[in-house]
């Protein structure tokens, strides 16, 4: 393997890490704050690349600009996470937080497949395909393969960006630091005067955004159709487990792994990309069942 | 003395009666496609036709005047929830023919049971060419070709109109059809031209959201030619994706199922690339484009879902001309009202029938000869998205692997003579 050949690997692993790495966040900081397994993530994805679709087919074909775009993304993602991520935690979840984990799990996947009809109701079956995003941005050839600029620049900006903004949020702001406080010791919290279901639904919120994000920057590159939420659930939910469940950090540390894994794989033995990012599960937890980052677990009396 | 010559009479007529079965009010058919799940691309098209075929047949007095009844199963609720539902309907709805299904490996879960049933099955749209290569059934038929003669048109058409190229890669769904219709694929191209090379074999998962690092690859490896025979939402987003980043004006690319995704990639898929449908399915057919039974259809299927017809639509329509036709020759040749099944199995062998394309026969091994149409893409501004043009059908016959033999071995006892030898006809578009 020469050096043209290791960066080209580079570059999709990075493009490919910084999608799968957003919606893994949501998962992660859902699972952080409320210790529940959000499987209905998945459906929250796809919909929020339906969402964009729909409205960039809608918006553009009053003639405006592609780059309109770019907001409309933000708006599906905002738009999923409260249309759709607040009536679950306030209808649903609120109800089963001391309930075992099996049911939680169960509720959650209960919503994911009621979703997933909802999405086959609303879009039939066809696929759907919105790349005008995309080729807003044109591309760029490096070592002479050419790149689309969304891909190699945009989306790992975008992962950095939400990184970066979220470490911050969750330590330097008031609203993070109550989430944090929740998140460590609910019942102290809520002695201290936090309003911890007020925290649950917000957080919940910003991760059912986060999901539908992830769907919308994706919708550009890919084909929207059912079953792509079931897809993406097991793939984030390999990298938030081999992170360690909760951990922001790890999951960005953990998606980049499996991404530059996974190309790197299609360049050197193409038959085991499919089987890269469960292998680098099961190596990380053989030797760390709690997750690369997480800590083993303190009971509490 | 007047008993007895009536009960002779009667025992006389007994096996006659016997033959013949009392015409039903109905004729009931269960159909297994993909409402849900990816394959949906086609089950969806497919169920919208048989709706709009079957409403056709009964306005026209059904068949011998009894009206047909369809019965749809989701192929995309699994093999256990379909097994049990193609059992129901059999044992306690009294379905007396079904169509299954569009999955190979439904196909190969299915046949048997048909068997047990003893139900009549046609199977629809399948593609795997191993059912009646490895098994003998007597109440399993298929309306349509399979793998072998799909991927030969592919192969041969490629040779007769890019006879020089020298390097291919292969990208195609990890799953038993990518697999298989490769290896039929590459057999047959190593048989009738050894001196290619094949650069690079990628089987990126089923439902793989992602190609970029296989179109990289792709673009560093420089084949001249590209062959994919992915379908449906992992089509779209392989050559969206490639023309995105410029790999299809670099490479010449395979499509043999890209006819299914013309109307959904739009102006994605540009022009020279060379694209099948499965059969002699298009709904721009040279041949059969101005017949006034073809125009209404696609008038109307159009005008009712919004989309142009796809191959899935074809295969509909040839199951259902198969059932037309098995039962009138059934009624004729025994002189009945209404056939049993043993007369209705009977028909079937040699049977000859036309749905939306050319004439399909159905052989003594129970598969059917269909011809397989080939194209170039071409944009030329008809229509939003990409149509055809040098048009070649092959014969069904030639290309179809001989009643006894083994696709695999057959093919690889091939060579470039071979190509000479196979039937025909060119349509400028």
């Amino acid at each position: 393997m020469n050096l043209t050949i290791f960066l080209l690997a580079l570059f999709d692993g990075i493009a490919y890490a910084a999608l799968v790495f957003i919606v893994a966040l949501g998962l992660t900081l859902i699972f952080g704050v409320m210790r529940i397994l959000n499987v209905a993530h998945g459906s929250l994805y796809a919909i929020g690349a339906y969402a964009t679709v729909a409205l960039t087919g809608f918006f553009l074909s009053l003639g405006l600009a592609p780059a309109l775009s770019f907001p409309l993304m933000l708006v599906a993602a905002i738009l999923v996470g409260i249309l759709l991520g607040g009536p679950i935690e306030w209808l649903l979840l609120r109800r089963i937080y001391d309930k075992p984990e099996v049911l939680q799990l169960l509720v959650t996947f209960a919503v994911f497949m009621i979703l997933e009809d909802v999405q086959r109701l609303v879009w039939g079956t066809q696929p759907y395909f919105e790349a005008r995003a995309l080729q807003a941005l044109g591309n760029v050839t490096v070592f002479g393969v050419t790149y689309t600029v969304y891909q190699l620049i945009l989306l790992p900006a975008v992962a950095l960006v939400l990184l970066l903004g979220l470490r911050f949020f969750l330590r330097r702001t008031i609203l993070g630091k109550l989430i944090t406080a929740t998140t460590e010791d609910r019942e102290a919290a809520q002695s201290i005067g936090i309003d911890a279901d007020k925290v649950f639904l917000l957080t919940f919120i910003v991760g059912a955004a986060l999901g539908g994000l992830g769907g919308a920057l994706a919708s550009p590159t890919t084909s929207i159709l059912p079953g792509m939420g079931a897809d993406m659930i097991v793939l984030s939910f390999a990298v938030v487990a081999t992170a360690g469940l909760g951990q922001i950090e790890g999951a960005a540390l953990t998606a980049l792994m499996i991404g530059l894994g996974r190309s790197f794989a299609v360049y050197v033995w193409p038959e085991v990309a499919v089987l890269v990012p469960y292998l680098i599960m099961v190596l990380v937890l053989l030797v760390r069942p709690e997750g690369l980052f997480g800590s083993p677990a303190a009971r509490k009396i | 003395m007047k008993t007895l010559f009536v009960t002779t009479a009667l025992c006389a007529a007994l096996p006659m009666a016997a033959l013949a079965a009392e015409k039903p009010e109905t004729l009931k058919i269960g159909m297994t496609t993909f409402l849900t799940g990816p394959a949906s691309v086609f089950g969806v098209p497919a169920q919208e036709a048989a709706k709009i075929i079957v409403e056709n047949i009964n306005a026209e007095g059904g068949i011998n005047g009894v009206p047909l009844e369809v019965s749809f199963i989701d192929e995309g609720a699994g093999a256990e929830a379909l097994t049990s539902e193609y059992r129901r309907l059999v044992e306690s709805e009294g379905v007396e023919v079904m169509f299954a299904s569009i999955s190979s490996g439904n196909c190969q879960t299915l046949a048997p049971l048909a068997e047990d049933l003893q139900v009549p099955n046609f199977m629809w749209d399948c593609g795997t060419q191993k059912i009646f290569e490895e098994q003998d059934y007597e109440y399993v038929f298929r309306t349509q070709a399979n793998a072998t003669p799909e991927m030969l048109a592919a192969v041969i058409y490629l040779l007769k109109t890019k006879p020089d190229f020298k390097t291919i890669a292969v990208v195609n769904q990890d799953y038993a059809w990518g697999r298989d219709s490769w290896n039929i694929f590459s057999t047959a191209l190593k048989a009738m031209k050894p001196d290619v090379e094949v650069v690079g074999e990628f089987f990126p998962k089923f439902g793989a959201p992602d190609f970029s690092t296989e179109i990289s690859r792709l673009q560093a490896l420089r084949p001249d030619v590209i062959l994919s025979t992915s379908w449906g939402g992992d089509l779209d987003t392989f050559v969206q994706q490639a023309s995105q980043r410029g790999l299809t004006n670099s490479s010449t690319f395979v499509l043999p199922l890209a006819e299914s995704s013309f109307e959904r990639l739009g102006a994605s898929l540009p022009a020279g690339h060379i694209v099948g449908a499965r059969g002699d399915h298009y709904f721009l057919h040279p041949e059969r484009r101005e017949d006034a039974d073809f125009k209404a259809f696609m008038e109307e299927y159009e005008s009712r879902t919004g989309q142009v017809s796809v191959y899935p639509v074809f295969h509909t329509s040839q199951a259902f001309a198969a059932l037309q036709a098995a039962y009138s020759k059934a009624i004729e040749e025994n002189g009945v009202d209404w056939p049993s099944e043993e007369q209705l199995l009977a028909a079937m062998e040699g049977l000859e029938f036309q749905g939306l394309g050319r004439p399909v026969k159905i052989r003594e091994d129970h598969q059917g000869v269909e011809d397989q149409m080939m194209g170039t893409t071409v944009q030329n501004g008809d229509y939003p998205f990409a149509t055809m043009k040098n048009i070649m059908i092959f014969d069904g016959d030639d290309i179809t692997t001989p009643v006894g033999e083994e696709s695999i071995e057959w093919v690889s006892g091939l060579d470039a003579s071979f190509i000479d030898t196979v039937a025909v006809d060119s349509f400028e578009n």
